[in-house]
């Protein structure tokens, strides 16, 4: 019973990861039918967030470093967030209506990303304003000229490239004066230390402890998901939400801002992100490739709950999480003994993580056999529904 | 370029360019300066292998410097017997392995395993039990090494109760959190080869689980200076570590190697043995082609290579007739400054065995390059 | 002209064939002999996804296959690589004295060969089947293949004792007919083999294109249910064409291993897979010409910069996947095909503009207030 009582816990602080992961993910997807592979790479923004707001409070005094965490939890939105929209504005709302090319594109903004953390110094900030300002500056000026010339797509795009040129000879201008050009994260892995109150054991239930970050980010994710089906189901904007999402046309026609929905929408997935990378940050490494690690799994979780509903998110990353515990520990050899040798062969073979992974994996495909659209599938009159 | 790798780049140009301060390499009387040709291998191996061919092809250089991982390395090693070509490696492996091409400067596990599970067992074998419990990253050198630490065990009366591997970057390690606790209630010793970002998630959530210093007892064979910099030194405080060389080994070397590189990139760097190993590489090979009075003739610089000795920051190192060097072996406590506590030192550097003498497929097997035998990489003693 | 349009895929070839080997380096040319073998891979990719329209983020999955058959022929037909009980040294490292099952198909060249292009066909057509069976398509199908493509790598990764994990299999010290792979006469040979099947390759995929089957592939491009409407069942269509691309793919794979002298999980990587779409993308999909020159052109780039400024790369990539899919949606071939020069240069004034409706040109100012005055729908 005990046992089994810790791998239900185990099960569910891994779901809770993987929820945290995955939420803001399904909300962009149920809505704009958008894959964002950058998403991973918002998460990692979110952790490096955290790091930053760490290293902000550690000269303030031991008791003050103490609350850094919840403030580096509401920059970690708030950035993010901002960066979503962004992101939206600039590049996913010229992709509308063609959900591959968009997922190629973040793809590219996630590369982008990560060698932008690698690689960030105040040298290449300067030099990023600079390429950008001159780029914008030049380009309403040409508009102004010769907008109405046939030609003025190509010169602005010559223009734009110019900038470029210009950015990267400020940067390697400043390339010899160490302080600006000595990169502010670097490649390697940061690191991130929890506060004290959330390190060590948070009490026990009979013999099992209840690790105080696990039992956090359980909480943590509840609260999340309180927070986000009460915004999408008592706010203002949370309706216009759910009426895009169900008919985006006739919401358009009705005067809602279909615009804007998507580009809260959009900010609120990533914002989610944000917290996920937050979170992140207590239980592994801070570094480039954070996100990676993750987006993979939380792709599974889409697939099983299907998009209509964040219930089926919450239950798929229930289901895997406690899969992946149960199967990836080999607590059914502890359970049931005495299982014939050949069975017993199986289950050793898929307990270990990577065999974990496969078991599930397996599980999706024989799942979508039966239910081809997820465990809560969208309603709808369409055929493709 | 990944993590780690960036210091043993720094590090060897240091040593190019104290070389090159010096008045360069002698050969034949005349002085001849290095120049470095840096590629990425962008941890791809298959990158790895492209380089390797376009810096023997395209640049014509006379030596390779690098690596990192095991399969990196297994990733060049044809193209260096194909070509007849040189690469010094300098990370610890998990040896079975001794090309005619490749000259390890890294510990095999005699140099650093094998004496660190003797240790344990010898300090808390008694209050502990000969019990250990196997947890790594899922690639080459975890598997083999914890090969042959199951055959060392066997062979002092102990046993391995739990063996797990993660994947590379993977960071969930609950399910192993729960087998440790399972098997281990009230503490034990776990020996740990993960690599990278799985360690950062294994010592944190260590420590959130309860699994403390006090009573479970772990020793990590790739967490070095740098790594506990990533990990956070409060996760690792109280851990122990095999190496042949740590930072606060307090000699004139090793401190003149420590200022000389902080001087360079920064005072609040760190260096630990891979970077140490990449230090002695280049020197090795440096006394090797003054000493053969050649460096583009290979086969004379690889002869030469063997017996060529080096004033190490650890102390006197030796390439021997395996290709592999000699090492001295120090196990040491992390501290809450970052640093280690050296726990126990062999003094002088031990003497490499490639093949490894635990495992029942490689005992009694041995490499010697300067026999003349078609098997010279793998022969019975 | 229409001759000299007839002669140009000859003329390419004999440049492949003669004049490349002439004037590159033996680095250089195996170099161009990996792109030709990738090049086959976009092929198969555009198949799928410029004229089907399945993104795939899966394909390495098929590729590593081919790679893997290949790279365990060569070990096992090498006296070198085998150890004391006659099965391949690695095995002794993780103490397996018997060669695993799957592992004897390849000692034979012939079952080797057939396997090579077989054994991922088969996967690719169990894996599509399953998928396609229950009219998953769009988004869905690509997270489901990337997420295949995760499993593979993991289990690869994972099995040492069964295909030496994380190591992979390296080919540059095998032999073939007493010549070592990795020497240059061997990677002569593999160019000349590469550049000949290019153009199979793409026969193959031109047979598949054209005609009824090729329009039935386009319509369930366009739009499927309509396609189903109609009458047709679009699995078998899509099951086949997914299965000619995983044996394309595999043949492609098996072909850049043993000219790279090593496969390994990471062939299954999602960064590689997601790669070979935007060679597609870059080169130009739904047309046959367009993947060969963006699989060429993009990894000839990459050599170039990752050489030169190994930092850059991943900001280059990331901004010519960017730039293709805003501005260049047709890639570079359909950008020429699609008549982008002609109006490039039409707007400097150099060409004369293509005029579709002569008349309606002339009184485009008054058509003008029509247009914006009709309510447009800009969101279907």
């Amino acid at each position: 019973m005990e046992l089994f009582f810790s791998q239900i816990l185990d099960g569910l602080s891994i779901a809770s990861v993987l929820l945290l992961a995955a939420t803001g993910l399904a909300i962009v997807f149920g809505l704009m039918g958008v894959i964002n592979l950058a998403h991973g790479e918002l998460m990692m923004l979110g952790a490096y967030v955290t790091f930053v707001v760490q290293n902000l409070f550690k000269p303030l005094g031991p008791a003050i470093f103490e609350l850094y965490y919840p403030v580096a939890l509401i920059l970690a939105f708030i950035i993010t967030a901002m960066v979503g929209v962004l992101l939206e504005r600039t590049l996913i709302r010229k992709l509308y209506g063609r959900p591959l090319e968009t997922l190629l594109a973040t793809w590219g903004v996630s590369l982008v990303l990560i060698q932008l953390i690698r690689s960030i110094s105040t040298s290449m900030l300067i030099g990023i304003l600079a390429a950008v300002a001159i780029g914008l500056i030049g380009s309403k000026f040409m508009a102004k000229k010769i907008g109405d010339k046939p030609y003025f797509t190509y010169l602005n795009g010559l223009m734009w490239a110019f900038s470029l040129g210009i950015g990267l000879i400020v940067v390697n201008s400043m390339s010899s004066v160490r302080q600006l050009s000595s990169p502010w994260f670097g490649p390697r892995n940061l690191d991130v230390s929890p506060p004290k109150w959330l390190q060590g054991s948070w009490g026990k239930i009979g013999t099992v402890e209840l690790p105080g970050i696990r039992v956090f980010i359980i909480l943590l994710s509840i609260f999340l998901l309180i927070g986000v089906l009460w915004f999408l189901s008592k706010s203002a904007w949370g309706l216009r939400i759910r009426a895009v999402t169900q008919n985006r046309q006739m919401s358009n026609c009705l005067g809602i801002p279909t615009d804007r929905v998507d580009s809260i929408t959009f900010g609120l997935g990533s914002g989610l992100a944000g917290v996920a990378g937050a979170a992140i940050t207590l239980l592994g490494s801070v570094g480039p490739n954070l996100g990676t690690a993750y987006i993979v799994s939380c792709f599974m979780v889409i697939v099983l709950g299907g998009v209509g509903n964040l219930l089926g998110t919450v239950l798929a990353s229930i289901m895997l999480g406690i899969i992946q515990s149960v199967v990836g520990s080999g607590s059914i050899l502890i359970v049931f003994p005495n299982l014939p040798p050949a069975l017993k062969g199986v289950v050793e073979f898929f307990a270990t993580t990577s065999m974990s992974l496969v078991l599930v994996f397996i599980f999706i495909i024989v799942f979508l056999q039966f239910k081809p659209n997820g465990m809560f599938p969208q309603k709808g009159r369409s055929v493709d529904a | 370029m990944a993590i780690s790798e960036t210091t043993l780049k720094e590090v060897e140009e240091m040593a190019i360019k104290e070389i090159n301060d010096a008045g360069g390499v002698t050969v034949a009387d005349k002085n001849y300066k290095i120049v470095p040709v840096i590629e990425d291998g962008a941890s791809d191996w298959p990158t790895f292998a492209e380089k390797s061919q376009k810096l023997i092809d395209s640049d014509g250089v006379n030596v390779v410097f690098g690596g990192w991982t095991s399969a990196s390395r297994k990733a060049m090693l044809p193209v260096y017997e194909a070509e007849n070509h040189m690469l010094f490696y300098p990370i610890q492996y998990e040896g079975q392995e001794c090309s005619k091409n490749i000259f390890y400067t890294g510990a095999v596990p005699n140099q650093q395993a094998e004496p660190a599970v003797q240790w344990l067992m010898d300090t808390y074998g008694e209050s502990l039990g000969k019990k250990v419990y196997l947890v790594g990253s899922d690639y080459v050198y975890p598997r083999t090494a914890n090969t042959i630490i199951k055959e060392q065990m066997k062979a002092l009366g102990g046993e391995v109760v739990g063996e797990d591997y993660i994947p590379l970057g993977n960071t969930e390690v609950a399910p192993i959190i729960a087998k440790i606790k399972e098997v281990f209630p009230e503490g034990g010793i776990i020996i740990n080869t993960l690599n990278g970002d799985s360690n950062v998630a294994l010592f944190k959530q260590f420590q959130a689980a309860g699994i403390d210093p006090e009573k479970y007892k772990i020793m990590s064979f790739s967490i070095a200076e740098e790594e506990i910099r990533q990990i956070g030194p409060e996760f690792t405080a109280g851990t122990y570590a095999a190496w042949n060389y740590f930072m606060s080994l307090d000699t004139p070397a090793s401190k003149k190697f420590v200022e000389d590189f902080q001087a360079a990139y920064g005072d609040d760097r760190v260096v630990g043995d891979p970077a140490e190993s990449a230090y002695n590489m280049v020197y090795l090979w440096k006394n090797a082609v003054e000493k053969a009075g050649t460096y583009d003739d290979l086969d004379k610089v690889r002869e030469t290579m063997i017996g060529i000795t080096f004033d190490a920051p650890q102390g006197e190192i030796e390439m021997f007739p395996n290709h592999h060097t000699s090492e001295r072996v120090m196990i040491g406590e992390a501290e809450p400054s970052g640093q280690f506590k050296i726990l126990q030192d062999s003094g002088t550097a031990i003497p490499p065995l490639p093949w490894n003498q635990f495992v029942p497929e490689t005992k009694g097997y041995t490499c010697d390059w300067t026999q003349d035998r078609p098997d010279a990489g793998k022969f019975r003693m | 002209m229409k001759l000299f349009k007839r002669l140009v895929p000859w003329i390419l070839l004999a440049i492949a064939l003669f004049v490349l080997p002439a004037i590159l380096s033996d680095f250089r040319l195996n170099l161009f002999g990996r792109y030709f073998a990738l090049a086959i891979t976009a092929l198969a990719i555009d198949l799928i996804w410029g004229y089907t329209g399945l993104l795939s983020l899966g394909q390495g999955i098929f590729f590593a296959l081919g790679g893997y058959a290949a790279a365990m022929y060569l070990t096992l037909n090498t006296p070198s690589q085998q150890g004391g009980n006659g099965i391949p040294k690695f095995f002794e490292n993780f103490g397996v004295s018997e060669l695993p099952f799957f592992w004897q198909p390849f000692n034979s060249p012939f079952l080797t060969l057939a396997c090579l292009s077989l054994i991922p066909a088969l996967v690719a057509g169990v894996v599509g089947y399953l998928i396609f069976r229950n009219r998953i398509k769009g988004v869905y199908f690509s997270i489901i293949t990337q997420a295949a493509l995760m499993v593979f790598f993991h289990f690869f990764n994972g099995q040492q004792k069964l295909i030496n994990g994380s190591n992979g299999l390296t080919t540059n010290t095998t032999e073939l007919y007493g010549l070592l792979v990795g020497s240059s006469d061997m990677k002569l040979w593999f160019y000349r083999l590469t550049v000949l099947l290019l153009p199979v390759a793409f026969l193959i995929c031109r047979y598949f294109t054209t005609g009824r089957f090729g329009d039935a592939l386009i319509a369930i491009r366009d739009d499927e249910q309509r396609f189903r409407f109609a009458g047709f069942n679009p699995v078998p269509f899509k099951t086949i064409v997914f299965i000619v691309a995983g044996g394309l793919c595999g043949v492609s794979g098996a072909l850049y291993t043993v000219q790279t002298g090593i496969v390994s999980p990471q062939f299954m990587s999602i960064s590689f897979s997601i790669e070979m779409v935007i060679w597609v993308a870059v080169g130009g999909r739904g047309s046959l010409v367009g993947p060969i020159i963006g699989a060429v052109l993009v990894n000839y780039l990459q050599s170039l910069v990752s050489e030169a400024l190994p930092e850059l790369w991943l900001f280059v990539q990331g901004g010519l996947f960017i730039f293709v899919v805003v501005l260049m949606p047709d890639g570079i071939y359909g950008w020429f095909t699609g008549g982008g020069l002609r109006s490039f240069l039409a707007s400097f004034g150099i060409a004369q503009k293509a005029r579709t409706y002569p008349k309606i040109d002339e009184q485009i100012e008054s058509l003008q207030e029509v247009v914006s005055t009709t309510p447009t729908d800009s969101s279907a």
